[in-house]
C-alpha cells in the first residue's frame, strides 16, 4: 500500500515571518483537548491572529490577501518545541501543501513528511526574497517541483532544497512509513528475540 | 577508535534501512499520554490493525488532568477533558495496555513514571508522543518524541522510520558553584549553543559534573535537550543509574540485574568513542540563569542585565525585539528585581522528589510574598506521597504554597492552571513560549527550583545564592 506520489505543488503564498515560530503559537494547547484533528485549521495562529488584530493589524492567516494560499513561508527554525502533529494537521486543514523556510525542527519535519507536506529549505537572504515578493504581489503563484527542487515565480526559477531521503519518499509514494514498516513486521518480531532485555530480563507488563 | 552509545544502540535497533536512506528501529518501549493518542488509535482501528506489543507498551494521563483533589472527582467538569481522559481509559482497556491511572495511584506526567517504575532502562530506544521524551536519555536510552502518525506506526509494528543523527558530545568540565543546579546547567548549553545549535544531532551529556550528577539532575538535563534542538540527549549510564535502578517494580530481579548491568555497561561510549563535534562547558561559568524572552535561549545569568538588541543582526533581532514587545522589558534592564505574580515547581524538567527538596529548603520558615499565588505540583503520585511521608509537603503548605495533586498542570495549562492576563510565572518548567502557560499574553521566567522558591518568598527574581548564604 502507497501513498500518493507528491511531486508538482502549485498555488499562492503566505508569509509568515520571524525565526523559532514554535507549535505552540501554530496551534495553541487549548486546541490539542480534542480526541480528533477535525476542525484544527479555523484555529491555526489563533493567539498570534489576535495580538497582531489588537494591535490593529492583520496576520497573513486572517489576510483576505492570503486566502486560499497552499505555500507557507517562514524562516528559521520553523515548528520548533511540542511534537504535536497538531500542528502540521493545522496548517493542513488550513490549505497548506508545502513549506519553504530557512530550516525547521526535527520532529516537526517529520510531523509533515508523515502527512504528505514537504518542508523545502532556503537561505535567509531567499526566505527573504521570497516574503517580499509574496508581500508585494499576493496573488503571484508559487510553483513547486520536489523532483528538480525547484520554486518558479513569475519567470525566475529559484533553487529550494530538500533531504534526500523524504524527496525520495515524496516521489516514490513512501512518505507515509506505515506500510513499509508493517511489512517488515516478521523481520521485528525476530530482532526483539536478539535483544537481551526484550528477551531474557522480562516483559514488562 | 571506538563506538559512542548513540551508534551502539542504534544498530542493535536497527531492522533494515528503508529506501528513504532512513532506518527501520525496533522500539523497546512505548509511552502513551491522552493528548497525542486518540488520534493515533484511531488510525488504527480504521486500519484494522492490532497493537503489535502491548506489553512494551504504557499509558498515563497528564496533561489534561486537574491538580486539585476536588477537580479530579469523575465526571471531570470540563466535558473535553472527560472525554479524552474516557478515550485513553477504553483505548489502553481495549488493546491490552497497562495504564497508570489516577485510581491506582501510579498517575503522574508521563516522563516521571517511567523513570521512577524501573521501566526506563539503558540500552533501550524509547518513543512517546511527547517531545520531553528526551528526558529518558539520562538512563543511556535513546529516547525520541514522535508525532501521532508516528505513535500510530509505533502501535501497529513496535519501530519507527528514523535518520541516522550526528552525535555531539558536550563535556562539562570542573565544578558547579554552589546555588548552582542542572536546570542551569541546560539553560546554560541551550544559551551556548542555541535553540537549533542541535538540529540533526543526539547531544551526549558527559564529563566530570555530569558524572557527579543525581539521576534526578541528569533527567532535568536531558529533559531540555529537546529545547536545545536534539532529537535526543543521552548520559551514559553507570554506578549512580544501576543504583537508583536496583529494586524498582520493573527493574529486572536478582541475577537477572546483575546480567543487565553487563550489558548496560557494554553499550555505554567506549572511551576512545568518537564524535561528530565535540563541546566543552566549564562548571565554573554557570551562574544561576534566569530566561527573560520568548524561546529557552533567551536567557541570562541571573546577575546579569538584558542584552541590547543592537548587538543582533537580521532576523535574529527581529526575535530579540519581538521577545522586548511580547514581554514587556527593556533592554539593559537587570532581571534582577523583575516582579513576578505566580510561581510554578513541577514537570517533567524539575517536578521529582529532589527538586521539591531543593526548594523546601529555601523557603522552610518563610512564607509567600503578598499577592503572589504559588503551586507546588508533584511529577507523580508516587513523588507526591514520598514528600507527603516526609512531611516535606507541610513546609510547602506552611509557606503559603498550594500543594497539589500530579499532573503536568501550569507547565502548558492544558487542565485548569492557568495564567491569567498579563501575569508573570517563575517557573521550573521548560518552555516560555509565547502563550505556554495558558494565558495568550502570559509571560513565563524560566529558572532552577531553588530560584522559583526564592522568586516566591520575595514576589520578585532574586538571585538565590544570596538568600541561602
Ligand atoms: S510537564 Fe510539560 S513538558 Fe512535561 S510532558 Fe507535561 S506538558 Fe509536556
Amino acid at each position: 500500500m502507497k501513498s500518493a506520489i507528491i511531486d508538482q505543488i502549485s498555488g499562492t503564498g503566505v508569509p509568515v515571518r520571524g525565526n523559532d515560530i514554535d507549535t505552540d503559537r501554530i496551534i495553541p494547547a487549548r486546541f490539542l483537548k480534542r480526541v480528533t484533528f477535525d476542525g484544527l485549521g479555523a484555529h491555526a495562529f489563533e493567539d498570534d491572529i489576535a495580538a497582531v488584530a489588537a494591535k490593529g493589524g492583520r496576520h497573513p492567516f486572517r489576510d483576505d490577501k492570503y486566502s486560499g494560499a497552499a505555500v507557507l513561508v517562514s524562516n528559521s527554525n520553523f515548528g520548533c518545541g511540542s511534537s504535536r502533529e497538531h500542528a502540521p494537521q493545522a496548517l493542513n486543514r488550513f490549505g497548506i501543501r508545502a513549506i519553504i523556510a530557512e530550516s525547521y525542527s526535527e520532529i516537526f519535519f517529520g510531523n509533515c513528511v508523515s502527512l504528505g507536506i514537504p518542508c523545502f529549505s532556503v537561505s535567509h537572504d531567499v526566505a527573504d526574497y521570497i516574503l517580499s515578493s509574496i508581500e508585494e504581489n499576493s496573488s503571484m503563484v508559487l510553483e513547486i517541483s520536489v523532483e528538480n527542487e525547484a520554486l518558479k515565480i513569475g519567470d525566475e526559477v529559484i533553487a529550494v532544497s530538500l533531504p534526500k531521503g523524504a524527496k525520495g519518499q515524496f516521489l516514490d509514494g513512501t512518505w507515509n512509513a506505515r506500510a513499509q514498516l508493517l511489512a517488515n513486521l516478521e523481520k521485528v518480531r525476530i530482532m526483539a528475540k536478539s535483544i537481551p532485555y526484550f528477551s531474557e530480563y522480562q516483559s514488562l507488563f | 577508535m571506538g563506538k559512542n552509545l548513540y551508534n551502539k544502540v542504534f544498530e542493535r535497533h536497527a531492522v533494515e534501512q528503508l529506501q528513504s536512506g532512513q532506518y527501520q528501529l525496533l522500539i523497546g518501549l512505548h509511552m502513551v499520554h491522552e493528548v497525542t493518542s486518540p488520534q493515533a488509535f484511531a488510525m488504527l482501528r480504521e486500519a484494522g490493525l492490532k497493537v503489535a506489543f502491548p506489553e512494551r507498551t504504557f499509558a498515563t494521563v497528564d496533561h489534561i488532568i486537574p491538580t486539585t483533589a476536588s477537580d479530579r472527582v469523575r465526571p471531570l467538569s470540563d466535558a473535553m477533558a472527560e472525554e479524552m481522559l474516557v478515550h485513553i481509559e477504553k483505548n489502553t482497556s481495549d488493546y491490552g495496555i497497562r495504564f497508570f491511572s489516577p485510581e491506582n495511584g501510579e498517575q503522574g506526567v508521563v516522563h516521571v513514571v517511567g523513570p521512577e517504575q524501573g521501566i526506563t532502562q539503558p540500552g533501550m530506544t524509547i518513543a512517546c508522543g511527547d517531545s520531553h521524551t528526551s528526558t529518558h536519555g539520562a538512563f543511556g536510552a535513546l529516547a525520541f518524541g514522535i508525532g501521532t502518525s508516528q505513535v500510530a506506526d509505533v502501535l501497529a509494528t513496535q519501530s519507527l522510520a528514523m535518520a541516522k543523527l550526528k552525535v555531539r558530545r558536550i563535556n562539562f568540565t570542573g565544578k558547579l558553584k554552589p546555588g548552582v543546579y542542572a536546570k542551569d546547567v541546560a539553560l546554560a548549553y541551550i544559551h551556548q549553543l542555541g535553540v537549533n545549535g542541535g538540529v540533526g544531532y543526539a547531544y551526549e551529556f558527559a564529563g566530570e559534573i555530569i558524572d557527579q550528577m543525581s539521576m534526578d539532575e541528569r533527567m532535568t538535563l536531558c529533559n531540555m535537550a529537546i529545547e536545545g534542538g536534539a532529537r535526543c540527549g543521552y548520559v551514559n549510564p553507570d554506578e549512580t543509574t544501576f543504583a537508583f535502578l536496583k529494586g524498582l517494580p520493573y527493574a529486572p530481579k536478582g541475577t537477572a540485574f546483575d546480567k543487565a548491568v553487563l550489558d548496560w555497561q557494554a553499550i555505554a561510549s567506549d572511551s576512545d568513542a568518537e564524535f561528530d563535534d565535540v563541546v566543552e562547558i566549564r562548571g565554573e561559568d554557570i551562574e544561576p540563569f534566569v530566561t527573560w524572552g520568548i524561546t529557552p535561549a533567551q536567557s541570562v545569568k541571573v546577575s546579569e542585565t538584558l542584552p541590547k538588541s543592537s548587538a543582533y543582526k537580521g532576523s535574529e533581532r527581529q526575535v530579540i525585539e519581538e521577545a522586548y514587545e511580547y514581554m514587556d522589558f527593556e533592554s539593559g534592564q537587570a532581571i534582577k528585581g523583575v516582579a513576578v505574580n505566580v510561581c510554578f515547581i513541577g514537570s517533567c524538567t524539575n517536578g521529582r522528589v529532589s527538586d521539591f527538596e531543593i526548594a523546601a529548603d529555601v523557603i522552610k520558615g518563610k512564607h509567600v510574598a503578598a499577592g503572589v499565588r504559588a503551586l507546588a505540583v508533584p511529577g507523580s503520585m508516587k513523588v507526591k506521597n514520598e514528600l507527603e511521608a516526609r512531611g516535606i509537603d507541610k513546609i510547602f503548605k506552611d509557606a503559603g504554597f498550594e500543594w497539589r495533586e500530579a499532573g503536568c498542570s501550569m507547565c502548558l495549562a492544558m487542565n485548569p492552571d492557568k495564567l491569567k492576563g498579563r501575569e508573570i510565572c517563575a517557573s521550573t518548567s521548560n518552555r516560555n513560549f509565547k502563550g505556554r502557560q495558558g494565558s495568550p499574553s502570559g509571560r513565563t521566567l524560566l529558572m532552577s527550583p531553588a530560584m522559583v522558591a526564592a522568586a516566591a518568598i520575595f514576589g520578585k527574581v532574586v538571585d538565590v545564592r544570596e538568600v541561602i548564604s
